[in-house]
């Protein structure tokens, strides 16, 4: 597998340089000390010059990272006694969501996830965390037992989108995601979503109407995936890049919009590249965002969620 | 099939309008029938309401067309008129796409919202229009949406929805999106206080409103043959690699698949819902 995306290229090829360099000098015991520190050097600002000028496409790419950490790496770091709970009662048990009850910092939670698999085998038993009626029949499920049992709800956002397949449509994949939404609309807890990798249009809204939207400083969301987007409106799958831009699918441009409420801010590169330091950063987060909606009267909080959305794409008239 | 039949069929379409209905049609205002390909007056089109007299297809209405199709005549009030999208993300070509459907449906954008009789009875109309953007939902779709609700809870009405939509307006992104959101959450809020909410869905209701408020209301009309569904078929048919039948995801199959109530005929439609405001009038007042 590539080690890095084509836009970090000069990146590794000075860390080679200087790995090279060293060696050097290790092995001819020649004085190259101040070279070595003017790459390093360069290097830190290099890192610095791409990492803080990334585009839309090139966040793109590290949100898709085939490295990128999952739901699971995440639900496993932070949450204890995680017990998974499967299925809808009514067809089957969708693997592309998981669903279970863990503690947080001793709090009882709800835990929501769309998971991904890490290689080609688990990607297809998790149907590439697309999720079929079912799946979100399943979190439908364990968000009204949340509701009765007093647990704050915790979902993962990590989709390409729902499902398009024929069993998908004949079991009514609107309607689940649908009846989600309207009922998400009236929880009587608090609930927050993060988006860890793709939040790909209706597909991760269906888990995603929450209190709070965070998303991981490289994620996107988005109604339509970029090169969707560019075949439809200029018939070119390859305008991709133009339209992940126009979209302003990245976080940095949807906390301006003010549709999701905090960014977690990213290790240099990604979250691949240091999976602890993500999983901290995440923890303060949640911790953050729990403490405040607890802290809320139970009216004001749904009268709260219903005055977040309303807002979004509000007319002044 | 008796020959006396066939006779009737044939007269059905091949009858010549009079010299009367001549002076009548200003000539070349015709309509073909993009299904059957048979040519018929506009005024008679129209008169049947866009369903061809021949092959029975159900055409696209336009959404003031549909208004005066079910109103008691001069009882529509129309609501929130003027809102108009600013291209909030400043999306490339989107300004001139929206000034050429204003200019083509004579609308600010893919709705009309109002208040207004069926048959005397009072009703809010949420209406989309087709012929604008596909009717796809952005935030003055979602917006006129929720304060239609709004209003209607307040004032204690029943909601007609004539869904149609491509889906969610990409130009407008993540707005467009969260639009589905606020819709649901503004039909829950409706539905909470006891609201009565119709939806009628005709050719095409797809993506994103789909799986927002056109799948929660209270009773669910299609209209014959009319295109229901959440993804769309070509994308499927790549997932999944084969050709999917013919009457996937038509009204019919939704039906078939309990996803909807019943189908409706567009000229038995204001006989059906005069009947279901009615049936929940009668009794309301017993307290």
């Amino acid at each position: 597998m590539k080690q890095f995306l084509d836009f970090e290229k000069p990146i590794f090829e000075l860390k080679d340089k200087i790995t090279e360099l060293k060696q050097m000098a290790e092995d001819s015991e020649l004085d190259l000390a101040e070279d070595i520190h003017r790459l390093e050097t360069r290097l830190v600002n290099l890192e610095e010059n791409i990492y803080q000028h990334l585009s839309a496409w090139d966040r793109v790419q590290i949100a898709r990272h085939p490295e990128r950490p999952t739901a699971l790496d995440y639900i496993d770091h932070l949450f204890t006694d995680f017990i998974e709970l499967h299925g809808d009662r009514l067809f089957r048990d969708d693997p592309a969501i998981i669903t279970g009850i863990a503690s947080y910092k001793g709090q009882p939670v709800t835990v929501i996830a769309q998971q991904r698999g890490k290689n080609t085998k688990e990607n297809i038993y998790r149907n590439f965390a697309s999720a079929h009626p079912e799946g979100y029949r399943k979190a439908l499920r364990q968000m009204k037992l949340a509701e009765k049992f007093n647990r704050p709800i915790i979902s993962f956002i990590d989709t390409k989108g729902a499902h398009p397949g024929k069993g998908a449509e004949e079991r009514g994949q609107g309607e689940a995601i649908a009846r989600n939404l309207k009922e998400m609309a009236q929880l009587r807890v608090p609930s927050l979503s993060i988006v860890i990798g793709e939040g790909g249009s209706g597909g991760a809204l269906g888990i995603g109407l929450t209190d709070q939207i965070y998303m991981l400083e490289n994620s996107i969301y988005s109604v339509i995936s970029p090169e969707g987007a560019a075949s439809i409106l200029w018939k070119d799958a390859t305008k991709a890049k133009e339209a992940a831009q126009s979209l302003k699918l990245n976080a940095k441009d949807l906390k301006q919009l003010d549709i999701i409420d905090d960014i977690i801010p990213e290790p240099k590169g990604g979250a691949h590249r240091d999976f602890q330091m993500q999983a901290a950063y995440l923890d303060v987060h949640i911790k953050k965002s729990i403490k405040y909606l607890q802290s809320l009267p139970l009216e004001q909080l749904i009268e709260r969620r219903w005055q977040k959305y309303k807002k979004i794409g509000e007319i002044q008239n | 099939m008796p020959l006396k039949r066939i006779f009737k069929n044939k007269r059905k379409y091949a009858a010549l309008p009079t010299e009367k209905a001549k002076q009548d049609i200003p000539e070349g205002l015709v309509e073909k029938c993009q299904q059957c390909s048979k040519i018929f007056y506009e005024k008679e089109w129209k008169n049947n309401l866009h369903v061809c007299p021949s092959c029975g297809t159900h055409h696209k209405m336009t959404a003031r067309e549909r208004i005066a199709s079910l109103i008691d005549e001069g009882s529509f009030q129309e609501w929130d008129a003027e809102l108009k999208t600013t291209n909030p993300l400043n999306f490339p070509e989107y300004e001139q796409k929206l000034i050429q459907d204003q200019e083509k449906t004579g609308l600010n954008d893919a709705i009309v919202t109002g208040r207004g009789k069926i048959n005397k009875n009072d009703v809010v109309l949420v209406v989309m229009d087709p012929f604008f953007r596909m009717a796809s939902m952005g935030g003055v779709v979602g917006e006129k949406i929720a304060r239609a609700l709004e209003r209607a809870k307040d004032s204690q009405l029943p909601v007609i929805i004539f869904t149609a939509s491509g889906g969610a307006r990409m130009q407008e992104g993540m707005i467009s999106l969260m639009q589905m959101a606020k819709t649901a959450m503004a039909v829950d809020r409706f539905d909470q206080a006891g609201g009565c909410l119709i939806v009628v869905m005709t050719n095409p209701t797809t993506g994103g409103v789909t799986a927002s408020f056109a799948s929660i209301g209270d009773y669910h009309f299609a209209e014959p043959n009319a295109l229901i569904g959440f993804a769309g078929r070509r994308i499927i048919e790549q997932t999944i690699r084969e050709k999917l039948p013919d009457d996937f995801q038509t009204a019919e199959f939704q039906l078939e698949q309990g996803q909807i109530d019943r189908i409706v005929k567009r000229s038995e439609l204001k006989q059906l819902l005069t009947t279901v405001l009615d049936l929940h009038t009668v009794g309301g007042d017993h307290s």
